[in-house]
């Protein structure tokens, strides 16, 4: 019998000599850091994720109908007729929002540690188009079930385009393909959402871990293991402080993704709709093109940026800024010109700017979720101008979310950061 | 042998580039129709014939929505108060003279910004991110404006409008309410999307 399976063995390998070293370099004798800790299990909690997305959207995708007339009917018939469909589909709504959940935990991760730091500019910056795809592949779906908040969540957003100078209207009825939000709209945003960016998605996501593979990955040390002393139990030229990926880390991560289950498998069970932060109230409503939800919001995961969008009192300027604070992101291993990469050993400076950062992108989101509007007159009485101090409160956390950006860069590029010895080896070498 | 054989670079660059450039224009080309095809299919453009509103039965300060080309079109018949209260709202707005020729025609650019003074015609569609603005039309204090003369809250972002579409300034909305291409066809219709003398 082991006869048979080493002669499959050397056939493969006669045929396609690279498939067993692609297989060790990405997961044998990929030898990464020994020391991760907590935050090194969302990169592989948003693959996870991402497999989920893709087998529940392939079977929702055999219910569901995209025309206007029918999209709605076909998702209820999901939810009440299709024998488990409302499992199905409602593992890939709470999906969605627990994409975006590890996505932005990984993103911060990344800003903890200075994961984005040379050599990784390249994994940062593919990571980050993988966040713009994620957040059209978000949007487009959540137009799909032609609910009142799809349809006018993608009248907002489509109308940004609107900003456009001179081509703006010509360019938002493009993208409609009608005057309005229509059938043409559903539907092309259809194709879009179940073909051309998951395909997008996943070739970007293959390049993020090659890319990754090719320079190796950080750790809360911030050490550089390549850098440091060779040889470990496997191999005399690896890394010291490197472990393989299989079976060290995939076993690791199993046991994340367990945990993971754990919590996903209850919102799906229990909390489906998460109080109308997964599944809007108002999207429980038929498209209605005459008459607009009282508040149009977007789903979570799009708050902070659509604060931003509104605490701007023009159109084209506020687009602009909430643009930025996307591509500000891009340029963080150009802005951050320390030498020092983990949080651990950085100066007091950046500590606090990343706190404060942190705290404007939650406070940015409860703004742009309304929650600050409903506070406002708890806390300053009935007769207070709820538009004035929501403009002030989010305008000041805006600010906040921009100067992080122009603090880090005049803090490391006048050489202002008082950073720590960073050790030779990882702290927890053995 | 091969050693022997002089290589034209210019031929080559020349092939190169010529290759090069045919081969983009025919992408380019080929291109044309896929971007095409997201435009207005020609049942989306039929959809959005004019479309006749009866006005017959609107009384004064009420106001009535029309679907035009999918959106919804404001009809209000205007009281004699909340036209002498117009001229007085013009230092808080943006755009009291109607100055963005892109939101009304010609012979709505007036005070009142409508063929008849009574007659208000709009898209109601607020200008900032196409949201439908709610009708606060009375003379009375709002939540949102002690001094509110009537006219348009828009509920997304809080833009207002006066009750001749004309934005306040200080709000997200970047210019007036619309008006739409409209004439009276008699004293109890309007078509709305044909302008005055055209055909439809």
């Amino acid at each position: 019998m082991a006869g048979v399976f080493a002669n499959l063995g050397n056939w493969f390998n006669e045929r396609a000599p690279g498939l067993a070293p692609f297989y060790s370099k990405h997961m044998s004798a990929y030898f990464a850091p020994k020391n991760f800790n907590f935050w090194y299990y969302f990169g592989v909690l948003a693959s996870v994720v991402l497999v989920n997305q893709i087998l529940t959207g392939i079977f929702l995708a055999m219910f569901y109908k995209p025309s206007a007339a029918d999209a709605f009917a076909s998702v209820e018939y999901i939810m009440r007729d299709v024998e488990w469909g409302w499992l199905i589909r409602y593992m890939h709504s709470t999906g969605a929002s627990l994409f975006f959940v590890v996505v932005y935990l990984h993103m911060f991760r990344g800003l903890l540690y200075g994961s984005f730091k040379k050599p990784r500019e390249l994994v940062w910056l593919i990571g980050m188009l993988i966040f713009l795809v994620l957040m059209a592949e978000a949007f487009m779906g959540y137009v799909l079930p032609w609910g009142n908040m799809s349809f006018w969540g993608a009248k907002v957003i489509i109308s940004l385009f609107g900003a456009v100078p001179v081509i703006g209207d010509a360019l938002v009825t493009w993208i409609m393909g009608d005057y309005l939000p229509a059938d043409a709209t559903l539907n092309r945003f259809f194709a879009l959402h179940v073909v051309a960016l998951p395909l997008v998605l996943l070739l970007l996501v293959a390049l993020h871990i090659f890319a990754l593979h090719e320079v190796g990955s950080n750790n809360p040390d911030g050490v550089e293991i390549k850098k440091g002393p060779k040889g470990n139990r496997w191999s005399a030229t690896a890394p010291a402080d490197g472990i393989p990926f299989h079976p060290y880390y995939t076993v690791h991560d199993l046991f994340g993704i367990g945990f993971f289950l754990l919590i996903a498998a209850f919102i799906i069970f229990f909390a489906p709709t998460f109080g109308g932060w997964f599944l809007e109230h108002d999207n429980f409503i038929p498209a209605n093109n005459l008459a607009t939800p009282e508040h149009i919001k977007p789903v979570w995961y799009f708050t902070p940026f659509y604060a931003m969008l509104r605490m701007i009192p023009a159109k084209l300027p506020g687009v602009i800024v909430m643009f930025l604070g996307i591509a500000f992101l891009f340029l963080m291993p150009w802005l951050d010109r320390g030498r020092v990469r983990s949080i651990r050993y950085r100066g007091l400076g950046y500590k606090i700017a990343l706190g404060l950062f942190a705290v404007s992108f939650i406070m940015l989101g409860a703004v742009g979720a309304g929650v600050s509007a409903e506070t406002i007159p708890v806390w300053f009485g009935a007769d207070a101008d709820v538009t004035t101090i929501e403009n002030l409160f989010g305008r000041f956390w805006t600010l906040v979310y921009f100067a992080f950006f122009a603090f880090v860069w005049i803090y490391t590029h006048f050489g202002l950061e008082k950073t720590k010895p960073v050790p030779e080896r990882v702290t927890t070498h053995d | 042998m091969a050693n022997d054989v002089v290589v034209d670079k210019g031929r080559r660059r020349f092939l190169t580039a010529t290759t090069a450039v045919v081969g983009g224009a025919g992408a380019v080309m080929a291109a044309i129709p896929f971007v095409k095809s997201w435009e207005p299919s020609a049942q989306a453009k039929a959809a959005g014939a004019p479309v006749l509103a009866d006005i017959s039965k609107i009384e004064p300060g009420q106001k009535v929505t029309f679907a035009w080309r999918g959106l919804p079109v404001f009809v209000v018949n205007r009281t004699e108060a909340q036209l002498a209260a117009l001229p007085a709202e013009d230092s808080r707005l943006k755009d009291p003279n109607s100055d963005n020729t892109d939101q009304q025609p010609d012979y709505a650019k007036n005070e009142h910004r409508s063929i008849k003074p009574e007659w208000l015609v709009l898209v109601g569609i607020c200008t900032h991110l196409g949201c439908v603005p709610d009708f606060f039309g009375e003379i009375k204090p709002e939540p949102f404006d002690p001094n509110w003369k009537g006219g348009f809250y828009c509920p997304c972002h809080k833009s207002r409008f006066d009750i001749a579409g004309r934005v306040f300034d200080g709000v997200p909305a970047p210019s007036n309410l619309a008006v739409p291409a409209y004439h009276f066809v008699d004293d109890a219709h309007i078509l709305i999307g044909v302008n005055p003398g055209e055909k439809a």
